[in-house]
């Protein structure tokens, strides 16, 4: 059963994926995003991560890709120009593309995987609650992370604030 | 009987097609989205493995890599909003200005 | 557990996963149907109130009974589904045609969490009445809110028109920005939970409604909720005197109707969630009598008194409106946050 809701949600997070790069008008792509998203936040729930299934959907879909849509549809570039930069840059992108899965499967496969090392299995997940696992973590071992990307973050509005200004 | 393992070739596929993307689109916004989808085929590892090691670390990380791709998403869009509006071209090779 | 009880009474031999499945689906399509007919008539109840305040009857022919006009939803429907069917000139066909049945889906997606009755044991099987108890509920719940922007934004791409682009985009920004507000207001419930799942949050005001413990928080809640279903006072990106119609101007016939019912639903659905967040959903006061009908009297309480602002207030200036978003409700939602974690912190 876990196998079959697996494999469902991986095609389509790949086809749609392949659709991100394949297709011409940006919009479509953008569209093909969210679909990558969502099967993602999908296998994350599969992987008994719900707190961050949710999180992906909130902040990915719900709020990077709006913006992502807001600039295409500001920009409205129309479709994508065909000239390469590089003689036969498609051909040789797509080669490295798939010398580079193979590299990451030559790696899966002779690299022996670690042993479990924490309490988390997902039955003590399931009872105290994704949220609550998370969130004890990210108070206590965490913290510092946590307080600088919250700093991050006022960089980035600032930044962004100071960019989107026009002239002076 | 699903492994570790299905999850990190799935990582891989996904991050491949994003490299492809950032390799062979040139409108800078498929191109951002390409990264996106790198960042998440990175996700999808770091909360695969947090399953099978059974330690929340993975989970942490990818909530703080959500926050920081937002931020980066917000500056890079600006850029591109800031470079193509005086432009008003969407072609990546033509934002040569700085080149030598 | 109620499955092994159903197999081991020798009932039914069936797989426990067939039987979750069967009872999931039996529970979305209830819950669609009456979703469905609770749009129909919220048409005719807004009707109906927006004439009394402005001093006028309503609707009272057709099918007309003691003056009510029980079969007007239905002509409404026939003369919206016979109406042309338009195509707009050199529009994306395929994003003019998924924008709507976006905006109705993720509308109907909140309802999946609801809780809206009180489990019970019917002929020896326990029935929980909510299509799924997630325990990150009120998370799932934002998120489908967040969702919910692409519906507008793509009717306002797909339509090729400059005035529904403007549109979509101005009533996508203020639903992104009120969202934030809508989040945090809901924080100060979470705080006094403890729990993010709305079964137990429903379970826990037994006695007492949460709405005594964060009144600031649902005021935040509900103003910011009006502002999320673009009703009046914060309706501009789509009032009949602004941009035309704002992103529904290029639409006509079903994808119309159904633009139309994403609106209602998710009116019904901003109004479920302040009912059970905040004033307890199934519960009633002092724990009476707990059971689906406290829950319908509250949604209707909200319904009536969106559709009572629709008819008294004067709608918000776009600016106006972005600036009360961001400047007043957000520090206030903040401000509330805060209070609320002093309050616990000296309690306990």
């Amino acid at each position: 059963m876990e196998s079959i809701v697996f494999y469902l949600f991986a095609a389509i997070a790949v086809i749609a994926a392949l659709g991100v790069v394949v297709l011409r008008n940006p919009v479509y792509s953008a569209l093909c995003l969210a679909v990558v998203f969502v099967s993602l936040a999908a296998l994350y729930v599969l992987l008994s991560a719900p707190f961050i299934a949710t999180a992906q959907v909130m902040i990915y879909a719900g709020a990077i890709l709006i913006l992502f849509v807001f600039v295409i549809m500001l920009l409205s570039p129309g479709s994508d120009p065909l000239k390469e930069e590089l003689k036969r840059q498609r051909p040789l992108a797509i080669l490295f593309g798939g010398a580079l899965v193979a590299l990451l499967v030559l790696v899966l496969a002779t690299t022996a995987l670690p042993s479990p090392r924490g309490p988390y299995t997902p039955e003590r997940i399931a009872e105290i609650g994704s949220v609550q696992a998370v969130g004890a973590s990210l108070f206590t071992d965490f913290l510092l992370p946590f307080e600088i990307t919250s700093l991050l973050l006022l960089v980035a509005i600032v930044g962004v604030i100071v960019l989107a200004k026009k002239g002076r | 009987m699903l492994t570790v393992n299905h999850y990190i070739l799935l990582s891989a596929i996904l991050f491949s097609i994003g490299t492809v993307g950032v390799l062979v689109r040139r409108n800078p916004l498929i191109m951002f989205m390409s990264i996106e989808l790198m960042l998440n085929a990175a996700n999808l590892s770091f909360v695969g493995f947090s399953r099978y090691l059974q330690s929340i670390d993975g989970q942490v990380f990818v909530f703080l890599i959500l926050a920081v791709a937002a931020a980066e998403v917000a500056v890079g869009l600006a850029i591109i909003v800031a470079l193509f509006r005086t432009r008003q071209t969407v072609n990546v090779d033509e934002a040569n200005a700085l080149k030598g | 557990m109620r499955r092994d009880t159903l197999i081991t009474e020798g009932c039914v031999s069936l797989d426990p996963f067939l039987v979750t499945l069967i009872e999931a689906l039996v529970k979305t399509i209830v819950v669609i149907l009456a979703l469905l007919t609770a749009f129909a008539y919220l048409t005719l109840v807004e009707r109906y109130v927006v004439a009394k305040i402005q001093s006028r009857i309503g609707p009272n022919r057709v099918g007309a009974i003691a003056g009510i006009a029980i079969l007007q939803p239905i002509a409404d429907a026939i003369k919206m589904i016979f109406k042309e069917d338009f195509w707009p000139a050199q529009a994306d066909k395929v994003i003019y045609t998924i924008a709507p049945g976006l905006a109705v889906g993720t509308a109907l997606l909140a309802w999946a969490v609801m809780p809206l009755h009180p489990p019970m044991d019917i002929f020896g099987y326990h029935v929980e009445f909510h299509i799924a108890d997630v325990n990150i509920a009120v998370l799932y719940l934002l998120a489908v809110g967040s969702l919910g922007v692409y519906g507008i934004v793509l009717g306002g791409w797909g339509s090729n028109n400059k005035y529904s682009m403007l549109g979509a985009l101005r009533s996508t920004a203020q639903m992104i920005s009120y969202e934030v507000p809508l989040g945090l207001a809901l924080v100060g419930v979470l705080m006094i939970s403890g729990s993010l799942s709305l079964v137990e949050i429903v379970a826990k005001q037994s006695f007492i409604w949460n709405v005594v413990w964060q009144p600031l928080g649902f005021i935040i809640y509900f103003v910011a909720a009006v502002a999320e279903v673009n009703r009046l006072p914060f309706d501009l990106p789509e009032a009949e005197t602004e941009l035309v119609a704002g992103y529904q101007t290029e639409y006509s016939s079903l994808k119309f109707a159904l633009f139309y019912m994403a609106e209602y639903i998710n009116m019904l659905t901003v109004s479920a969630i302040a009912a059970t967040m905040f004033l307890g959903g199934y519960q009633g006061p002092f724990g009476i009598l707990p059971g689906v009908h406290w829950l319908i009297l509250k949604i209707m309480f909200f319904i009536f008194l969106m559709m009572w602002m629709r008819g008294t207030l004067p709608r918000f200036r776009y600016d106006q409106l972005m600036r009360f978003g961001w400047q007043v409700l957000l520090p206030l939602a903040l401000a509330n946050i805060f209070i609320t974690g002093v309050v616990i912190l000296l309690v306990k």
